[in-house]
């Protein structure tokens, strides 16, 4: 058996993926590192760097009203007076054009313009730090949505401005805390047009009057639930804008001459009313801004800006309101807000043009500097450009004084403004641009890398002769290509890039491999292929991302009912007709008893009823997506301790508990069945010991996590300590059970019938007979019966094979029996998936043990169903001499495991993830952010990694349920011609290493297509509708759980071929010491 | 050497065939307001029913079924009771495996029902009327050497046409384009109606190019 070269071969296309992954991950993804520093008032920022207070000046405005109207577009808020046929939306907001053209100096109106993603959370995030979000920023809010940056709420409130909020409640999740009133309405269905905007109306009006607010949000939501229900062009809009204007104009009214009005949209809205994506429609919000004072100095000029970007508001708030300007802010003062630097003495306070420009040009310089010296993704030489930009500025600003002539400083004004706007746009050229070029390499990489290891897969009989020498080559070009792209880089850039160097390594690497592996062969896999190619479809559309598990759930049944029906479709499924029409008598095998087939029938056909049973049951503990309107999330999903009624938490617990005891019981049960639980070794000592302590924890941590918090108030302490002490004292019991498996992982108890002669360190004194009889399971002696001569004929093969000169002798040696022998390689791999599934089971709500039965029971049926119909097509004619796996029980296997990923409550979004699982046995919260990490992603992918690990007892099962159809009927009559070499389950793998070794690597490089083909489709998915709608709220994350379920998926099928080889090694030393020493 | 019941079969599925289109067309004259989305439940059982009456009387008139061995009343009656017997755990079976392939559990369990009624009538329905009530027989027939007539090749074509149908017929559902033939069963019993009449046009046609292959069992 080659060892080393199987997992070298598997290792080095796991790493092919990856790179396919990466290269296009980082093309695709934007990562923007969160600054989190904040300004405060004492920062050195004032004009010619003296030190002062802020804060401390008297600002234009004390109070501010900022009126957020959801996807105001800047077409609703335009009013045309020629236009005598006004469409819904169109002229419904006359108030704005009133007043700019009535008080042109009390009142403006800009488009304001968004950055993409047009969505409301993001556009919240947007213009109050000022900043330019991207998919995803690194920061170190791992768990809630709160707003750590920077931002002007924040500021307003280091200033002492007393806030206001009523709305939209995602504001009350981003700003949690920083409202002294908050008001905050729910906005999720989309359907209610009136519930947020009556929510605000009924408190707007009293609150503008009183005197306890300084600055008051008011986010009304109508107008975007209208243009979602209905679209732009709809009688409701009209209704809905109308209403608006009534609100302007009724606030108008109430304003105070210290409060500046802004009315502002957030987004806007496609013909079809949705939002999201990048297109003017989308981006071109509606700014509008009023106060009862002047606040221009004059009437609109040509100096306007055409356009506002959303970011400019928050330097502009804060500077008229005297707050220091947030911390990473990229945005740049609203120039026409200010007087122009000549005026200063008319208008009385505030900051003129220059004094304004300079503290946001000496911010946004700051937050560079801190930006760059953090992260390294801004091109170095655009930064050094800056940096002379800045340092030229200043010199001029320092030069300049009050009485330089105003054509200077309208120069350096010009000049200031240049460069806020060159950090802007290269602040954007960085964190807002896919790299397509990085991303076809990705998309073709990983394209050639499923390729290839379909070809592996087809073609693995022949490599499994190949040897060491397969992948010398593939890697030395790899290395060879790696040196010379870096080399090329140095020369031509004078800097490497590792995706660059990585690209063309493992493509030219891909390419030398393809030829090899090139087979023409493609036959008997149509339809469980069709079934894995309908879901990598599915992962295309949008809607059936959002419906996945139940698409999941579909393609399972109706490649699990294709089993049967193909089968009997090739006449396997039924015992043959009594009146055969004259087979070829010397060619065909005699048929089979009609008994052994009908009972194969009833097991598989039973074992899809639990199949279609579990994947049914499985449904009712799905979570609840967002965009799935009416569905109700699975009520095992929360936590017991949440829970009101007792009756019902006991219900939940008992059940809980009954399917933990269940989950142990049954893989004891099945160990004790093999004869695997009879040997002292250390896989042993962690079936019998390990597995129920741990099981005993999980249980009473269930108990004492669900306790009430003011029960038992005197027991609290022990209860604290419990709460740390039991979940803690399971992960190191699994910890311990995994070590001590991998070191001693054979369950096998070697007796020998007569006890006299000696023996060496193997096998210490044969333990008294009430040891192992007490656990050959429920019946002993059919246990005796089928399993004992079967392995002890197996053993005297070996022995006579090993030792020809002492062959003649068999009959008299003293008889070996081994109890377990069969199911050496499968009890380990079993066991270590029981003790993983325990270990991840605790970082689930209690309620998931039910699922994670099912789980296991989905999983045995699977295995059952598959060793079913191999033996049943064995049984009939159809003999496959290797042990390879079909196609389509490898994509069953890939199936459930993505349903399980769904039944365990897990959602491919970023607000499922399961935060809690990070907290178990952690109550205190960490220091570090690996551990947490770790936890939630073993929870979020624990259905991954059971079925990864599990994935090589495909190719043992059938083995492993051999000694069923032949043996238990008459003594393995059935199997046909050699009884002896039949019945040794797991030990015909040890006696055709060739063939063993290369139907490993053709399942786990089967089961790596089928993952890689579902990474391929949703990378493609992200890829082509990068543009699409619902690409950030569904594709990407579903790209980023899909890459991260591959990674997880292959690291643990790495992980269970390599408990398989280790096994092997053990069984190969076990016979090297057992032969000489029995031979004596 | 099967020309003349290759012949029948081509001229009983059109039959049958134009029966459906009968079923979809003579409401709409006759009945206000009938269409197929819109009354859907009643276009399905007209489709139901007038497939069964013309199924059974093309193939009564036929004669395709295995003559029966006695001919007393008493045998025919328990023949007959035991063909409804067979229809309604048909109808029951084709809504368990529907509701395990993920159709709402109680809400709609009528049109659930209905769309179980319609696969029955295409597909048990078709097997009583070839091979009467032996459920071995049906078994028997679903194998690659099952079939032993040209009628049982038809039948094992168009049962699996329905069936794939209306498997094919659950796509749609979770598209999110708001259309009319996406509420549930619509799309499946669309689907498996135009399966069954894909199935109706292939099986003679196939059957005819594959004569030359095909060799049945003498009965």
């Amino acid at each position: 058996m080659k060892r080393l070269p199987i997992l070298c071969l598997l290792l080095w296309l796991c790493a092919l993926f990856y790179v396919g992954i990466y290269l296009f991950v980082s093309g695709f993804l934007l990562v923007r590192l969160e600054v989190n520093r904040t300004s405060a008032c004492d920062d050195v920022l004032q004009p010619s760097g003296a030190q002062r207070d802020f804060c401390g000046a008297k600002p234009r405005f004390r109070r501010t009203l900022l009126l957020v109207i959801d996807a105001l577009k800047i077409d609703f808020a335009r009013y045309d007076p020629a236009n005598k046929t006004p469409r819904p939306y169109e002229n419904k907001l006359p108030v704005l054009e009133e007043m700019t053209s009535l008080r042109p100096t009390h009142s403006r109106l800009y488009p304001f313009r968004a950055d993409p993603p047009t969505t409301t959370m993001q556009r919240i995030k947007g213009f109050t730090t000022g900043s330019l979000p991207t998919f995803i920023d690194v920061g170190n809010n791992f768990a809630s949505s709160a707003i750590l940056e920077d931002n002007i709420i924040h500021q307003f409130g280091q200033i002492g401005k007393r806030l206001v909020f009523m709305g939209d409640d995602t504001w009350e999740n981003l700003f949690p805390k920083k409202f002294q009133r908050s008001l905050p309405f729910p906005s999720f269905n989309v359907k209610d047009l009136h519930t947020v905007d009556n929510g605000i109306l009924q408190h707007l009006y009293s609150t503008m009057v009183g005197e306890d607010w300084d600055v008051l949000v008011a986010h009304f939501l109508g107008v975007d639930h209208c243009g979602h229900r209905f679209g732009p062009d709809h009688p409701a809009m009209g209704h809905k804008l109308t209403q608006m204007d009534g609100v302007i104009r009724a606030v108008m009214e109430r304003l105070q001459n210290d409060t500046l009005l802004v009315v502002m949209g957030d987004h806007g809205m496609t013909d079809t009313g949705d939002h999201g994506g990048e297109s003017q429609k989308e981006t071109d919000a509606a700014l509008f801004l009023y106060s009862p004072t002047p606040l221009f100095p004059g009437p609109p000029s040509q100096s306007e800006p055409e356009v506002v970007p959303q970011t400019d508001l928050v330097p502009t708030l804060a500077l008229l309101l005297g707050a220091p300007i947030p911390y990473s802010n990229v945005g740049q003062v609203l120039l026409p807000l200010f007087p122009a630097d000549g005026q200063t003495e008319g208008a009385a306070v505030g900051l003129s043009q220059l004094e304004a420009l300079w503290v946001n040009v000496k911010q946004v310089n700051r937050f560079l500097e801190t930006y760059s010296s953090m992260a390294r993704d801004i091109p170095s030489e655009s930064l050094a450009a800056l940096r002379a930009h800045f340092s030229r500025l200043s010199t001029a600003y320092l030069a300049s004084s009050p009485a330089s002539s105003p054509a200077s400083s309208q120069e350096l004004v010009e000049s200031m403004q240049a460069y806020l706007t060159a950090v802007r746009e290269t602040c954007r050229a960085t964190w807002a641009r896919f790299n397509p070029l990085k991303m076809a390499a990705g998309l073709v990489i990983l394209a050639l890398a499923c390729l290839l290891c379909f070809l592996v897969s087809q073609a693995s009989g022949a490599l499994g002769a190949g040897g060491r020498g397969l992948l010398t080559v593939p890697v030395a070009t790899a290395a060879a290509v790696a040196a010379c792209a870096a080399a090329g880089q140095v020369f031509a850039r004078g800097s490497v890039e590792l995706a660059w160097c990585l690209a063309p390594a493992v493509f030219v690497s891909e390419l030398v491999m393809l030829p090899k592996h090139w087979s023409g062969s493609a036959h008997h896999l149509l339809p469980p292929l069709l079934v894995a190619g309908l879901r990598c479809a599915s992962l295309l559309s949008d809607s059936y991302v959002i419906a996945e598990g139940r698409v999941v759930t579909f393609l399972l049944l109706s490649l699990g009912l294709y089993v049967p029906v193909r089968l009997h479709w090739d006449g396997h499924l039924l015992p043959p007709p009594h009146d055969p029409q004259k087979p070829p008598a010397g060619l065909l095998p005699p048929p089979p008893p009609a008994a052994v087939v009908r009972r194969e029938s009833c097991v598989l056909l039973g074992c899809l009823g639990l199949l279609v049973g579990g994947a049914y049951l499985s449904l009712s503990f799905h979570a609840c997506r967002e965009e799935q309107g009416a569905c109700q999330p699975s009520p095992f999903l929360s936590p017991l301790s949440r829970m009101r009624d007792s009756r019902l938490k006991n219900l939940h617990y008992g059940l809980s508990l009954a399917a933990l005891g269940l989950w142990t019981h049954l893989l004891r049960r099945w160990l004790r069945h093999y004869g695997n639980l009879n040997a002292s070794g250390g896989a042993v000592l962690v079936a019998r010991w390990a597995l129920p302590l741990v099981a005993v924890c999980l249980g009473l941590h269930w108990a004492v996590s669900a306790t009430p918090e003011d029960s038992f108030r005197n027991l609290a302490e022990l209860i604290g300590v419990a709460q740390v002490a039991l979940p803690r004292t399971a992960f190191a019991l699994l910890g311990l059970g995994m070590v001590l498996l991998w070191a001693d992982p054979l369950t096998v108890f070697l007796k020998t019938r007569d006890p006299l002669p000696a023996r060496g360190s193997h096998a210490a004194a044969p333990p008294p007979p009430p040891r192992y009889r007490a656990s050959t399971g429920i019946s002993p002696h059919a246990e005796l019966q089928h399993l004992i001569p079967q392995i002890y004929q197996r053993m005297r093969r070996s022995l006579e094979d090993s030792e020809q000169p002492a062959g003649r002798e068999v009959d008299t040696r003293p008889a070996v029996e081994a109890y377990g022998l069969g199911t050496v390689y499968s009890a380990p791999l079993l066991l270590l998936c029981g003790l993983l599934g325990l270990g991840l089971l605790l970082l689930h709500p209690e309620g998931m043990a039910v699922s994670f039965l099912l789980l296991l029971l989905e999983m045995g049926a699977l295995l059952h169903i598959h060793a079913s119909a191999m033996s049943l097509a064995g049984l009939q004619g159809v003999h496959s001499s290797d042990f390879s796996v079909p196609w389509t029980p490898v994509v069953l296997w890939s199936l459930a495991s993505s349903q399980f990923f769904h039944a365990t409550g897990h959602l491919p979004t970023f607000p499922s993830i399961q935060w809690a699982a990070a907290f178990v046995g952690f109550p205190g919260g960490h220091t570090g952010t690996l551990l947490p990490a770790s936890l939630v992603v073993l929870n979020t992918f624990s259905s991954h990694i059971l079925f990864a690990v599990a994935c090589p007892l495909l190719l043992f099962w059938p083995l492993v349920c051999e000694v069923r159809g032949g043996g238990g009927g008459g003594g393995g009559g059935g199997q046909g011609q050699d009884e002896g070499e039949d019945a040794v389950m797991e030990m015909r793998l040890r006696e055709n290493p060739q063939q063993f070794s290369s139907a490993l690597l053709q399942l786990s490089t089967r089961y790596l297509t089928i993952l890689g083909a579902q990474v391929l489709a949703s990378v493609c998915a992200a890829a082509v509708l990068r543009r699409h709608l619902m690409v950030w709220k569904v594709f990407t994350p579903k790209l980023m759980f899909e890459t991260s379920g591959f990674l997880v998926s292959s690291v643990f099928l790495l992980v269970g071929v390599s408990l398989v080889l280790r096994v092997d090694l053990a069984v190969g030393r076990w016979f090297r010491r057992l032969l000489p020493d029995s031979s004596r | 050497m099967w020309d003349h019941e290759i012949k029948a079969m081509a001229s009983s599925h059109a039959i049958i065939a134009s029966s459906v289109f009968m079923a979809t067309v003579l409401p709409a004259v006759f009945i206000q307001g009938f269409s197929v989305y819109g009354t859907h439940l009643l276009w399905l059982y007209s489709v139901t029913g007038a497939v069964s009456v013309i199924n059974i009387a093309v193939f009564w008139l036929l004669g395709i079924s295995q003559p029966t061995k006695k001919n007393t009343i008493s045998y025919k009656l328990s023949r007959l009771v035991r063909s409804c017997l067979y229809l309604l755990l048909s109808c029951l079976f084709y809504h368990t495996v529907v509701v395990l392939y993920g159709a709402p559990l109680i809400e709609s369990a009528l049109e659930t029902f209905s769309l179980a009624v319609l696969l029955t009538s295409l597909t048990t329905l078709r097997c009583l009327c070839v091979l009467g009530p032996n459920v071995q027989a049906w078994i028997r027939v679903f194998s690659r050497h099952g079939a032993m007539s040209v009628w049982d090749t038809s039948l094992q074509i168009t049962v699996a046409c329905s069936l794939i149908g209306a498997w094919l017929g659950a796509f749609p559902i979770p598209l999110d384009w708001d259309r009319p033939w996406q509420v549930w069963p619509v799309s499946c019993s669309l689907g498996s109606v135009i399966g069954y009449l894909t199935g109706l046009v292939v099986a003679p046609a196939w059957i005819h190019f594959h004569r030359k292959q095909l060799t049945y069992k003498c009965k």
